[in-house]
């Protein structure tokens, strides 16, 4: 049986945890397990990837032109080393669905996008339509070449392993695209995806200024701070705050929605949540059919009071 | 320069969709399609770029059953030029659809492809990049700002999940569309009757020297776990002991 490849998501130094989600879909298919590191000056990345328990063999390749994981050039060294696979994984964030499609079309299969379930080494479980179905699918390409969500799969551990790292050299340059610049969201609240709590914001917030409510009780809870896409559209949020059928997909131990009403692709981002918490001035807003707590008021009056409560809570 | 932007049939945004009564698939049948709104943001964006003078010309395609031929009449009503329909049963697998649309382009010639990100049926994110990669373009996936400086390159603003990313692509290329590339316009009566005189035409896989062939196949459809209703809690304070208390949370 052939083994499996992982496509590690990393800045150079350090790997994205939902690397460590798709190492756990790669254990629920079953067989020797490969991580790829392509980057730039990637041996903290590599030698991370290489501590993670279960993980075989480390493939790291260093070169100018993987420096920003541009598809292009990404692709085409995936593409030349799949032969050797059975499957090829790669988290579903924007940097697994930008690649994964062009791994694929290389490799003359078709591709796999967010799986939630692995029933077999061939056979998959996705949802469709916002989420509000589940396909189970059987793939008969010779590679499966797989997106995972991360929610679906609980993380890897990250400290144990002993696997070797080998060197591979780069594939040459498409010379197609270029890195021209990147704007990234600088924030000291958890990331979004990783984060314990979340609390978001919706049109109901009304401004980017009152945005601030919800970031003094992100700040109580150590959450970090989402947003409808509603919200984003209107500025009040940028955009890697979007949680949804095409923003994050999450599901924390505890979500709050203030001001969102709950449409079925706001719902497709977070209805895996533990606990939901919805805060709403319209009684019948569909959030509610999916909130363990409720609070049908005006989140102007609850946010401050919210705020005071949490403030006299004592240490758990 | 000339454009091709796809456009996709879709059951509408606002409908809630079943499994059919067997599970072996979704029960469509009677359901309210729509152009996917993804594409509507590329067709938009299309022709802002027409009535700016950068393109010349746009080309609307569609894969799929016949009734798609209304996706295309939306898309010559919002401004593009001509529109082809690829006549298939039920919409292919994204890499199908991506070697149809690599044969339009070989025939077509196009600068730019235009696509939308995602289709909102089957949710998977794919046809563009593929189709990218079967062309040996560059891609903009995830677009939310794309400029033309000159006539070599194009300037590709990306969504990404730490914030934006930009990008320069050489000509041709292809890009997804996301959410906030634009705001596509209404159709105005006046534009629809317009669009029923433009040019549709309608080709077969054969025509283009594509034989379909299908990795997948749906074993089941079901729907997930239903998420039932808690309660409603009175103020602030309540909310925070039942945190506490009983979920544990916080
Ligand atoms: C293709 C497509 C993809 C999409 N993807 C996403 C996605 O990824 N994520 C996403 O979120 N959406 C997505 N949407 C949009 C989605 O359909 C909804 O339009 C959006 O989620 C609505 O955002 P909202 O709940 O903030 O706004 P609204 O629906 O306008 O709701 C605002 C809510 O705030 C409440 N409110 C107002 N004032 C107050 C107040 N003072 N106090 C308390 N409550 C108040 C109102 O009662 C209302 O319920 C997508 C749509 C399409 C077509
Ligand atoms: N059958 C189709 N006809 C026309 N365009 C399509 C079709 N399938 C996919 N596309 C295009 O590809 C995009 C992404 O689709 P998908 O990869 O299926 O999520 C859509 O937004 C469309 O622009």
């Amino acid at each position: 049986m052939k083994n499996i490849l992982v496509i590690a998501e990393h800045d150079h130094a350090t790997l994205k945890t939902a690397t460590l989600n798709t190492v756990s879909a790669a254990q629920s298919i079953g067989g020797e397990i490969h991580m790829l590191v392509a980057g730039n000056h990637c041996a903290g990345a590599a030698a991370a990837s290489a501590k993670i328990p279960g993980i075989a063999k480390v493939l790291q390749v260093d070169a100018g032109h993987y420096a920003h994981h541009l598809a292009e050039d990404l692709a085409v060294l995936i593409a030349g080393l799949a032969k050797d696979y059975s499957h090829v994984l790669a988290p579903a964030t924007t940097f697994g669905k930008n690649l994964m499609p062009r791994v694929a079309a290389l490799l003359d299969v078709t591709q796999l996008s967010d799986i939630v379930g692995v029933e077999s080494a061939d056979t998959f479980v996705r949802p469709i339509y916002a989420g509000s179905l589940l396909a189970t699918v059987q793939c008969s390409a010779p590679v499966k070449v797989i997106t995972v969500r991360s929610t679906a799969f609980a993380a890897a551990a990250s400290e144990g392993g002993t696997a070797l790292i080998e060197t591979v050299p780069a594939a040459a340059p498409l010379d197609v695209a270029r890195f021209a610049g990147q704007e990234l969201t600088q924030s000291e609240r958890p990331e979004l995806t990783a984060a314990r709590i979340v609390i978001s914001g919706g049109r109901g917030m009304g401004s980017g200024e009152d945005f601030k409510l919800l970031e003094d009780i992100a700040d109580q809870l150590g959450a970090a701070v989402g947003a409808s896409r509603a919200a984003v559209d209107a500025g009040f949020a940028p955009n890697d705050y979007q949680i949804g059928q095409t923003g994050k997909i999450i599901a924390p131990e505890l979500y709050i929605a203030v001001g969102i009403s709950g449409a079925i692709q706001h719902l497709a981002g977070m209805k895996d949540s533990k606990i939901i918490v919805a805060i709403n001035k319209d009684e019948e807003a569909p959030i509610f059919q999916i909130a363990d707590y409720g609070i049908a008021g005006d989140l102007f009056k609850v946010l401050p009071e919210l705020f005071a409560e949490l403030d006299k809570l004592p240490p758990a | 320069m000339k454009i091709l932007v796809t456009v996709k049939r879709v059951a509408d945004y606002n409908v809630k969709v079943y499994p059919k009564a067997d599970g072996s698939g979704v029960e469509i049948a009677n359901v309210k399609m729509s152009m996917n709104p993804f594409d509507e943001i590329a067709v938009e964006e299309a022709v802002r770029l027409k009535e700016s003078g950068k393109a010349t010309e746009i080309i609307a395609a569609s894969i799929g059953v016949s009734p798609c031929q209304e996706v295309l009449r939306t898309a010559l009503a919002m401004g593009a030029d001509r529109a082809i329909l690829v006549e298939t049963g039920a919409a292919p697998e994204p890499l199908m659809v991506a070697k149809l649309l690599k044969a339009l382009v070989e025939r077509e010639q196009p600068d730019l492809v235009i696509l939308g990100k995602q289709a909102i049926d089957d949710d998977c994110n794919q046809t563009g990049q593929m189709l990218a990669a079967l062309l040996g373009w560059g891609q903009g996936a995830f677009a939310s700002k794309l400029t033309i400086p000159g006539g070599q390159e194009i300037e590709v603003t990306r969504e990404i999940d730490g914030g934006l990313e930009t990008l320069m692509l050489k000509l041709p290329a292809v890009v997804t569309a996301d959410l906030r590339l634009n705001e596509p316009r209404y159709v105005k009566l006046p534009n629809i009757i317009k669009a029923k005189k433009k040019l549709l035409t309608t080709l077969s896989p054969g025509d283009l020297d594509v034989v379909l062939a299908t990795q997948l196949t749906t074993l089941k459809v079901t729907e997930p776990p239903k998420r039932e209703a808690g309660i409603k809690v009175a103020d602030a304070a309540e909310l925070v002991a039942k945190l506490r208390n009983d979920a544990k949370v916080i």
